[in-house]
């Protein structure tokens, strides 16, 4: 062996050794999901944990902040022209995406115009107001509108706002989601479907100073013990949607930490007003009814008994918190002697034998059942009928319900919570309830950008929706998260996601 | 001596066509709509019409099956509607985790179950017998999840010395991957130890009242010899068939053990398949696994054959 082949292999040797050395020095966090994440495409995806992992890998144009106020993320800022019909967004520069390329205007349009036609998009529907994309000069695009659009801005916090690598977009058509390139604080690394999902820090993000952990592993476990007895035995750092009844016990474990926020979303009942021949009942036909099966409710008791009080009770579709929330309508209290005239009134006669579906999940069952011996006070006879998740869709779409359990993940804007349940042709409105007034109401306040003029024509829906309706919302799930006491800086944003920028993990 | 292989191969083509037959028109049956799952949380109209068209949900079922049976074929089974991964590489990528989960298990179950077997058969009425029947009984009536959630709780939160889940390759670092395995693997095997003792232990001592063990006893022979080298050569028989049927429901997946120790395998993946009707999936894995079925019954036949002479034609 020659001198020359000893230097080469004591560099090799080195090489190694020092790699070797950082792979020991590197963090890695660990997070435990409650679903595998389906397709990793903004523009295809559909699934809150896919959003999870999102927050990782696609920066959006703005983001929301602790207390729901807009922010700019990839956006600088964003002005609305007077007439509402268009929007334009200045853009941060010296913005890379994972694959080197620059984020410009010219990307910025790619990305939406992506959104707005590939095949299989989810998130045309979120965004159908946009009618085209101008670029404006090199860091500045402009939308223009069919139609004024309030909740734009909130949309594009959120999927509708990632913006996408066109080159890898444009190579891998289709499979995108297989290696997405986008421009966050992490780069895909791999995938293995229902096992872990990798990602690693990218060294050129524009806001590195804030990205301290080098690899985050995503990890599906679907059963809820089971995700926390994996973050007892350190096999995860952080999970997300521990039990409510866990948290107590999570509380009390020196080697844990729990952290708790309240969701956009809600937990309510839709009643089956017109959609089919179930609709034909005395909870159809007459809003007494309806009203009296609220009063038959003891709200705040079902948060008791089933989540140990930690879930936030309201009869409305976004929390006391939010700025749209009216206080004129307070949650009624539970009033048997009420909802018994009120139900004599109607000339009912009781028991009145309602089909109830609950999609199937240990929480949603205890609910049904409390409420069931609550309601029979009054006069319902609730007949539980637990349906499997993918089954009780089907079973909504056709009417094959009375009263039917369903939980809404919740959106930005308060638009998200209300128009697709209430107008007359909306997606979700199970129940089809259906009134004009409420229909041009809606409409209008989608057009409307300032919060008090928005929050009266609110005002005007909750009047009548919260009397007539077909959804009796019970309470905001509480949002629960476990973590070692090594993992600092965590905190619950109000959309639940994991933001993992500022995000420390100790020894 | 194995004449009778072509014929049975013969025999594996109509089978797997009804099979293949079977699997199309039972998932039709689940009542739920693969668009209005895949269509996420809006349900946007426009958006559940593109994914009826996209994969074919609009025609008629027997044009479905002729697409995705001639695709099959080909050697295509398709693509996760959920994940938009071949299905063909969503099961190369599992087989290895449940094949060696099965393989273990099965370690355990005959490690386990065939001595215990004997040994009740041959000490029966005494102590010996008590116990291992005692221990079928608690195999037998022990749920997997169960077991499995109080191991983890024992040996990964309290005692901290086993991984509470996931799966690494025996390729990639093979004491991780037993650490990951042994849990899982005893709690499927231990069932399974539990049925092939009581099999045994019938079948043993139905060859031991045999009037070939009397006279195996009358030569002299000792009583060693008579177990090991008479009786329990003709006791195996129904043991193997069983055993292979075993392997076959192990190798289809353990749904449940599967879930609680997180290990990405075949019942983790039809599970999942099936809640969210990726219909593509759910054909694939079930055609799959009921061909590795199949074939393994066969190698059973194969295997009486190899241990018993009689049926040599």
């Amino acid at each position: 062996m020659n001198t020359l082949s000893l230097i080469r292999h004591g560099l090799a040797f080195m090489t190694a050794f020092s790699m070797a050395s950082t792979a020991v020095g590197q963090t890695t966090l660990r997070i435990g999901l409650a679903e595998d994440p389906d397709e990793l495409d903004p523009t295809k995806a559909r699934t809150y944990v896919g959003r999870i992992v999102f927050s990782s890998l696609c920066d959006k144009l703005f983001d929301i902040d602790d207390k729901l106020n807009i922010v700019g993320q990839l956006a600088t800022s964003h002005e609305t022209a007077a007439d509402g019909r268009s929007m334009t967004i200045r853009l941060r520069p010296g913005v890379k995406f994972h694959d080197g390329e620059p984020f410009t205007a010219e990307a910025a349009k790619f990305s939406i115009e992506r959104h707005l036609t590939l095949q299989g998009s989810f998130r045309r529907a979120e965004i159908a107001q946009i009618d085209r994309v101008e670029v404006v000069d090199s860091l500045t695009v402009r939308l223009q509108l069919k139609t004024p659009f309030a909740p734009l801005l909130a949309q594009l916090t959120d999927r509708a706002g990632m913006m996408v690598s066109p080159k890898a977009a444009q190579a891998l058509g289709d499979k995108f989601g297989t290696a997405p390139v986008c421009a966050g604080p992490y780069r895909f690394v791999e995938r293995v479907a229902q096992d872990r999902i990798v990602v690693e820090r990218f060294a050129d993000y524009w806001d590195k100073g804030r990205v301290h952990i080098d690899r985050i592993i995503y990890r599906p476990i679907q059963d809820s013990t089971v995700r926390l007895a994996n973050l007892k035995s350190g096999q995860l750092d952080l999970l997300e949607r521990l039990l409510a009844t866990d948290a107590p016990q999570v509380s009390k474990d020196p080697k844990l930490k729990l952290v708790t926020g309240t969701e956009l979303g809600y937990q309510g009942i839709t009643m089956n007003l017109a959609n089919g021949e179930k609709a034909n009942s005395p909870l159809a036909k007459d809003a007494r009814v309806r009203r009296a099966f609220e009063l038959s409710l003891d709200r705040d008791a079902i948060n008791q008994v089933v989540f140990n009080g930690i879930n936030k009770v309201n009869n409305q579709w976004v929390s006391q918190t939010n700025p749209y929330y009216q206080a004129k309508f307070p949650t009624p209290k539970r009033d048997v002697a009420r909802a018994r005239a009120l139900l004599k009134e109607a000339g009912v006669s009781t028991p009145l034998a309602l089909d109830f579906m609950v999609p199937n999940n240990p929480e949603t069952r205890a609910v049904a059942e409390v409420m069931q011996s609550m309601a029979a006070e009054a006069g319902f006879d609730l007949k539980i009928r637990v349906t499997e998740f993918a089954t009780s869709l089907n079973e909504a779409e056709k009417g094959n319900f009375q009263l039917y359990m369903l939980a809404w993940s919740g959106r930005t804007d308060p638009d998200g919570n209300i128009f697709s349940f209430a107008s007359c042709k909306g997606p979700l409105n199970y129940g089809r309830y259906c009134n004009a007034e409420i229909d041009g109401l809606l409409d209008k306040a989608r057009t409307i950008t300032s919060v008090p003029e928005r929050k009266a024509l609110y005002e005007q829906v909750a009047q009548r929706w919260l009397t007539e309706g077909s959804v009796v919302y019970l309470y905001h799930r509480a949002l629960l998260f476990g973590h070692t006491p090594r993992l600092e800086g965590f905190k619950v944003m109000p959309d639940g996601l994991i933001r993992v920028t500022d995000l420390k993990l100790g020894r | 001596m194995l004449n009778f292989l072509p014929r049975r191969l013969l025999q594996l083509i109509p089978t797997l066509f009804l099979v293949s037959v079977m699997i199309f028109l039972l998932q039709q049956l689940l009542p739920g709509d693969p668009a209005l799952v895949m269509a996420g949380e809006e349900k946007d109209a426009e958006v559940i019409e593109q994914i009826r068209r996209q994969y074919r949900l609009d025609q008629p079922l027997p044009m479905q099956y002729l697409y995705w049976i001639s695709g099959v074929l080909q050697g295509d089974l398709g693509e996760s509607m959920r994940i938009k991964q071949p299905v063909a590489s969503l099961i190369a990528d599992k087989l290895p985790v449940t094949l060696q989960l099965a393989t273990m298990a099965m370690a355990f179950a005959l490690l386990i179950g065939i001595p215990a077997g004997i040994l009740s058969a041959v000490k029966k009425g005494t102590v010996w017998d008590s116990a291992a029947n005692v221990f079928a009984l608690w195999g037998l009536s022990t749920p997997n999840f169960w077991l499995g959630i109080l191991l983890i709780f024992l040996f990964s939160v309290q005692l901290g010395w086993l991984p509470a889940s996931g799966w690494v390759s025996p390729f990639e670092d093979l004491g991780q991957s037993l650490a990951t395995t042994v849990m899982p693997a005893f709690v499927l095997g231990n069932a399974i130890a539990a049925v092939l003792m009581r099999h045994m232990r019938s079948a043993m001592l139905q060859a031991m009242s045999a009037d070939y063990v009397r006279t195996a006893r009358a030569k002299g022979l000792r009583e060693r010899a008579v177990v090991l080298r008479h009786a329990l050569r003709n006791a195996l028989t129904p043991v193997i068939t069983l055993g292979a049927l075993e392997f076959g429901t192990l190798l289809s997946g353990a749904v449940l053990t599967e879930q609680v120790f997180s290990i990405p395998g075949f019942g983790k993946l039809i599970v999942d398949a099936v809640f969210n009707r990726d219909y593509a999936v759910v054909q694939g894995v079930v055609l799959v696994t009921a061909t590795v079925y199949v074939i393994l019954n066969l190698l059973a036949d194969v295997l009486y054959v190899l241990v018993n002479p009689r049926l040599r034609g």
